[in-house]
């Protein structure tokens, strides 16, 4: 047996079970299969700043979150001002969300597997894939233009929430081969009420998988609110009802949202199975750059939580500790203009690309009539460069 | 109107050779596909059998029936009863290096994972220029014919040859179960397979140490001078018997099994027809839209000047599967088909 001790029932023991000797199912159940109190989510959102916590936690993850928040923080403004000049097909903004961005990336380990959705090209880009590379999506000029594999990073996810069930495939697929994988699958509170989400929650829940569910419930999924989205306690509440845990964290506190995550795939590793994770945030930009978000949205409800923003707390609480100089202040300034100028540079080249490119990759093959129209493209291509040539 | 001259030789295409006598068993195939799991599972540890009831039943049809004996229950996975959640932690399974084989209950229970299907499975190759190929089989029985009640009988393979990047696979003999099966699990790109389940239990005689062909050829599986009968999956005993009826009426019928919707075999296809100028497409499903439509108009379009009629259409009608009491009227039979072959304009 390969699999990660602790194994569940159903992989331990007599590898070829015949038919179950003893009844398995009678009447006369006396109270839940389960206890449910140690899966209810914390009774408030888990906080490191402003907390006592922060003194415990490691200086030096405070200082290097920072410098991604602030760093993050550039890279969204940069990538909305890049929709505006046409540089980006369109961009939906983490903005406000930095710090489940920026926690979720440094919470994962070189060999863990990340899930996002569209609206995490910054964990991508935090966990160490190039801008450009990471939003070719975004821009219009590939799907995907990274490599999953070499960055265990899977495509950005747009059906909401059907990458859930991947992550639990895959992080099924390294427990059984005994491999100390994570898969780390993130969501927004809108993607919690499509079918996907439940389905991959339960097969997390009964295959034990090591996988974690990161929801960023920022409020609005697009323009309809939490309210007419569900009526759950909380969204972690949600995981009790799959026998597996539920954590609440404040989601614009980046180091509270890095200890949950870090405390959740640590559990996940050493085989304590799956847990959902749902972090409170708020998407200050509209749901993209085509969006109108004064159509649903209140400018007091903006305000207010401008005044919680991740990165101003950060820096507020981490100066009020004595851990951020002027210095790391400066740094981190330079990084993130010095990455904006990059990300500017970069996407104001046009793009290169291949119209062949369209055949190469729809099968290991291509077949008989892909052939044929590749074939036809070929000559269609041959016949617009003999009139350009004129 | 060109007219045509019968070909002395229509036997084109491939004919399947006779096997060796010796490794020839009778089986069904059922029991065939059980085999080809089998020996899929012995020879690559990283085929991984999963879906609903598939193990310690051995699947409602019995077609996994020992799998999770001989190869535990990991190996052989009875999944919660959710369709996009198994095919979803599939497409998982399959990034990190496993080769699934999914059983879907029926065709209309497969409907759930048509999302995983069409924006994950079919597309990730794609989506990832070549990175993430995922070598997943899909096996679904489909198809009416056995007194199913609503739910159980749709043919469902035009949704599939519809969505670029699956490959879509039908056998209508228990030797191909078993070629077919084994080559769609070898292969890297994801397959959808269709069991037509009303042929599950029929026996005949197959030899499973054939060498296993590649997906995508058409194959004769009986010759004939009049017109061609172009068909697969469950409605090739169909066509079969309308040929033999046939010769009463003084029609000489070629039959040819398709086994593989996508890639389309348009090369023995087009040499087939060419050669008897007249062809009939007969498939169960309904006809408006169906894989008939798209065969009628590739003969059509390479085979126009060989043509002595217009390429006709046998299929099911255009309604939602009717209840079992009257799916015999759905179902195309001899009858229809062989009005079809009488419509192919003979007076000239």
């Amino acid at each position: 047996m390969t699999v990660l001790d602790p194994s569940p029932d159903f992989l331990r023991g007599d590898p070829h079970p015949a038919a179950a000797s003893v009844p398995g199912w009678l009447p006369g159940a006396t109270g839940p299969r389960s206890d449910p109190a140690p899966l209810l989510p914390d009774p408030s959102p888990v906080r490191v700043l402003g907390t006592p916590l922060l003194e415990k936690t490691d200086p030096a993850l405070l200082r290097e979150l920072y410098r991604r928040l602030v760093v993050g923080r550039r890279y969204n403004q940069q990538a909305t001002t890049l929709t505006k000049q046409g540089r980006l097909a369109v961009y939906p903004a983490s903005t406000g969300q930095e710090a489940c961005q920026v926690a979720a990336a440094l919470a994962l380990h070189e060999q863990d597997w990340l899930f996002p959705s569209y609206r995490d090209t910054l964990a991508v880009v935090a966990r160490g894939v190039d801008p450009l590379e990471a939003l070719t999506l975004l821009r219009g000029s590939a799907h995907t233009g990274y490599d999953p594999r070499a960055t265990r990073t899977a495509p950005l996810c747009t059906p909401l929430a059907t990458q859930a069930p991947h992550a639990v495939g895959l992080a099924h697929a390294a427990r059984l081969r005994g491999e100390p994988v994570v898969a780390l699958a993130m969501l927004g509170d809108g993607g919690t009420s499509e079918g996907d989400f439940h389905e991959a929650l339960n097969f997390a829940a009964v295959l034990h998988a090591p996988v974690v569910f990161l929801v960023q419930n920022n409020g609005y999924a697009i323009s309809v609110p939490l309210t007419q989205q569900s009526a759950a306690p909380t969204l972690a509440h949600k995981a009790v009802g799959y026998g597996i845990p539920g954590r609440l964290v404040d989601g614009n506190d980046a180091p509270a949202v890095h200890a949950v995550l870090t405390e959740a795939m640590e559990r996940a590793r050493s085989g304590g199975g799956p847990t959902l994770v749902e972090a409170l945030t708020y998407r200050i930009e509209a749901h993209t750059n085509a969006d109108d978000a004064t159509r649903y949205r209140q400018e007091e409800e903006v305000a207010a939580w401008r005044e919680h923003d991740p990165i101003l707390r950060m820096e507020l609480h981490l100066r009020a500790a004595g851990l951020l100089e002027d210095r790391l202040v400066q740094e981190a300034a330079d990084e993130a203009e010095a990455l904006a100028a990059r990300m500017r540079a970069e996407f104001h080249a046009d793009a290169e690309l291949d119209p062949m490119s369209l055949f190469a990759h729809v099968y290991a093959e291509p077949t008989p009539q892909l052939r044929e129209q590749s074939a036809q493209l070929a000559a269609e291509l041959a016949a617009e460069a003999e009139v350009h040539a004129r | 109107m060109s007219t045509v001259q019968p070909s002395p030789t229509p036997a084109l295409g491939r004919t399947a050779a006779p096997p060796p006598a010796a490794a020839v068993r009778t089986g069904s195939m059922a029991q065939a596909l059980n085999s080809a799991l089998r020996d899929a599972m012995r020879a690559d540890p990283t085929v991984h059998v999963m879906g609903e009831d598939v193990g310690t039943l051995g699947g409602v049809f019995r077609i996994t029936d020992g799998l999770t004996a001989e190869f535990g229950p990991e190996r052989c996975l009875d999944t919660p009863l959710a369709e996009a959640g198994i095919l979803g932690t599939a497409i998982g399974m399959a990034m990190y290096g496993l080769r699934p084989v999914v059983e879907m209950q029926f065709d209309a229970f497969a409907y759930p994972a048509l999302e995983q299907l069409f924006s994950h499975v079919a597309k990730m190759r794609n989506r990832t220029a070549g990175k993430l190929p995922l070598p997943i089989t899909v096996r679904i029985p489909y198809g009416g014919g056995i007194g199913g009640v609503e739910h159980h009988s749709d043919a469902s393979e035009a949704y599939y040859t519809a969505t670029p990047g699956l490959h879509v696979v039908t056998p209508a003999t228990v030797a191909d179960a078993y070629g077919l099966l084994r080559a769609s699990i070898a292969s890297d790109d994801p397959v959808v397979f269709l069991e037509p389940k009303r042929l599950y239990w029929g026996k005949q005689e197959w030899d499973p140490s054939a060498p296993v062909e590649p997906i995508g050829r058409a194959v004769l599986r009986r010759t004939g001078r009049s017109a061609v009968l172009i068909t697969y999956g469950p409605s090739l005993p169909v066509c079969l018997e309308a040929a033999e009826a046939a010769k009463a009426e003084g029609w000489d019928l070629a039959v040819l099994d398709l086994r593989s919707l996508v890639p389309f075999d348009d090369r023995t296809v087009a040499e087939v027809v060419r050669s008897v100028g007249r062809a009939v497409v007969v498939h169960e499903s309904t006809g408006f839209g169906g894989v008939g439509a798209e065969i009628a108009a590739r003969v059509t379009e390479r085979c126009f000047h060989h043509l002595a009629a217009p390429v006709l259409r046998v299929t099911g009608f255009d309604i939602p599967y009717p209840p079992p009491m009257l799916e015999h009227h759905h179902l195309p039979g001899v009858d229809r088909i062989l009005d079809a072959v009488a419509r192919l304009q003979w007076e000239e």
